[in-house]
């Protein structure tokens, strides 16, 4: 088995403040998220000042026209306008944006993207060998790591995107259904963490399902959801909790494409 | 007027016709995916991940045979945590809960029966050969009248009280317990505890008739109504009290964005109410709503212009536009 340089399998010394009970990891997590958080805004950006700036006909992007050759009444070629006028390529791969996306905070939705992409290709090997795997073999303890670090970067970075977007009121200018999309995409993913905590076979699964199975029954959930059920709940996390993000994802990143980066808030000097 | 004003802010942020800047999607993409492969990688070797062995009946009856045996005692006498339980498990009533007048809990109804009597001891039993002193302890056992039964549980449970454990081989404890008038019940427990020492238990309780098994149900349930998973967990600090639904073993990092989830747990009415867990289900639920419908929500909508941090994350572009004759600032 692969070891660690850094042991964090010892017993944590909790922190204790009135009824808070903090580990040192939690709290480092929750206050390097805020610095993180704050550098992203307070950093200057690379090119944030300058002068290289594209003309504002840039901004209207041409409108898909109706492809030559589409036969009239042609279903294949409806969908493919319909595509186009939503989502012309030059939206869907742009090589410009508004000059104001100019914060480090901009940065968080791709690295959401990227850690996701991490998530699922240390997932991927992790199904493909089965769940006994990583406690039988270093490789898979290696990968079985990359997954739960990759899934701390996921929420991590997640969390700090959804600030970030919160603060900058991104749902105006009919962008409702991008924070919307977002949102749920945060919920189904802290269902698939927990179904994959659950999956691990270990002492953590045993008491995270006895636990949570109180919370599921209370609310009638457990009764088609139970969380002693091993097989049900790898399935949950191997596939359809996977799929579900994946999906609501896609859908995210086209409604981001299609409606752009939200503008700025009126600021100081704008009529009010 | 504060409708209006929303209005107009939705309206004004719908395009942008104001200077555009070079951009490479691909190149940020790329360049993002190889930082976070690069962090992970890096922390997977610096830190690996937690791995806690799981506990076995075995290890259970074998380090708390006294805790295993009055276990085994409340389920076949129908007094435990789980025999008491309700829905989905059985028609008990101690941890059946709702929300006014929603009680989902009942209304679902029982999903996984289990006869806590049946499954945990009297089945198992059944399944151990070649015992005759047992075979005749079992049929006395389930020719007696209920009354008689509760009585020889009482009885039994009452012995335990005074029974003790003494040290054995390899960490083990061997239980003793004073004479009484229990009538085969003390055979029985004795069966039950040398095959769940051996490990047998473990395997009966995974028995479903069919020869794969994913199904943890039964033998979870049995080992949550013990002490010794909740002896682990006070150790690792992950029960209710300490937070523990966003801990993780050792010194590991857990599900820190169930903060919140958690928060209600250590604070009253919700901490001592037998209500709990609908409690916190259901103002999570109502939450997570809250934060999906805010773009519709005036005041928490508002929340961002009261605040000065969107001044901040665009201070490049409001610079810009302080520099720019009034004339050509840029609509949004």
């Amino acid at each position: 088995m692969l070891g660690s340089i850094i042991n964090l399998n010892q017993p944590a010394h909790y922190l204790h403040w009135h009824f808070i009970d903090l580990s040192p990891a939690n709290l480092t997590v929750v206050i390097v998220m805020l610095v993180v958080f704050a550098l992203a805004i307070l950093l200057p950006f690379p090119g944030a000042r300058s002068a290289e700036r594209l003309p504002a006909v840039r901004a209207s992007a041409p409108q898909g026209a109706p492809a030559p050759g589409t036969a009239p009444g042609s279903w294949t070629g409806r969908l493919r306008e319909l595509a186009l006028r939503s989502l012309p390529p030059e939206r869907l791969l742009p090589d410009s944006q508004p000059a104001y996306v100019a914060s480090w905070i901009y940065v968080f939705g791709v690295l959401t993207l990227s850690a996701l992409a991490v998530v699922v290709a240390s997932g991927v090997v992790l199904a493909l060998k089965g769940p006994a795997w990583w406690h039988e073999t270093g490789i898979g303890h290696f990968f079985n790591s990359v997954h739960l670090w990759a899934v701390e970067l996921f929420f991590f970075v997640m969390v700090v995107h959804l600030w970030g977007k919160f603060f900058m009121a991104a749902w105006r200018g009919g962008r409702a259904r991008t924070w919307m999309s977002g949102v749920v995409i945060f919920l189904v993913a802290i269902g698939t963490a927990f179904t994959g905590y659950l999956s691990q076979q270990n002492f953590d699964s045993q008491w995270i399902s006895t636990q949570a199975k109180d919370a599921m029954n209370s609310m009638g959930i457990g009764a088609f959801f139970n969380v002693t059920n091993f097989g049900q709940m790898y399935s949950y996390h191997v596939i359809l909790l996977p799929a579900a993000v994946l999906a609501i994802v896609v859908a995210h990143i086209l409604l981001v494409r299609r409606h752009g980066v939200v503008p700025p808030l009126p600021g100081r000097g704008s009529a009010r | 007027m504060r409708m209006l004003r929303a209005r107009e802010l939705d309206r004004a942020a719908r395009s942008w016709q104001g200077p555009y800047r070079p951009y490479d999607i691909v190149k940020e993409g790329v360049i993002a995916l190889g930082a976070v492969t690069v962090i992970v990688v890096i922390a997977a070797i610096l830190f690996s991940s937690p791995d806690v062995r799981p506990s076995t009946i075995a290890q259970w009856a074998s380090q708390m045979p006294l805790n295993f045996v009055q276990t085994a005692t409340e389920e076949l006498d129908y007094t435990s945590h789980l025999a008491k339980y309700g829905p989905p498990y059985d028609h008990g009533k101690s941890s059946v809960q709702h929300i006014a007048f929603i009680h989902l809990q009942e209304w679902l109804g029982i999903s996984h029966p289990i006869d806590t009597a049946e499954a945990y001891v009297i089945e198992p039993l059944r399944r151990i050969p070649a015992d005759p002193a047992l075979t005749a302890a079992l049929s006395q056992y389930l020719r007696a009248p209920g009354a008689t039964r509760k009585r020889w549980a009482l009885a039994y449970a009452a012995a335990l009280g005074q029974a003790r454990e003494a040290p054995a081989a390899e960490g083990a404890h061997a239980l003793i317990v004073p004479q009484g008038p229990y009538g085969p019940i003390a055979t029985m427990m004795a069966s039950l505890l040398a095959d769940a020492k051996s490990g047998g238990l473990d395997g009966a309780l995974l028995t479903s008739g069919d020869f794969y098994q994913t199904d943890y149900t039964k033998p979870l349930l049995f080992l949550a109504d013990g002490g010794l998973l909740e002896a682990r967990a006070g150790h690792e600090h992950l029960l209710g009290t300490q937070w523990g639904m966003m801990n993780e073993t050792g010194s590991y990092p857990g599900q820190v964005w169930l903060w919140l989830y958690t928060f209600w747990y250590q604070i009253e009415p919700f901490k001592s109410s037998s209500n709990a867990d609908a409690y916190a289900m259901g103002i999570m639920l109502l939450l997570s709503l809250a934060l999906l419908l805010i773009p519709f929500i005036p005041g928490l909508r508002d929340i961002p212009r009261a605040l000065p941090l969107y001044r901040l994350i665009w201070r490049a572009h409001y610079r810009s536009q302080e520099q720019q004759p009034a004339g050509l600032q840029p609509r949004s």
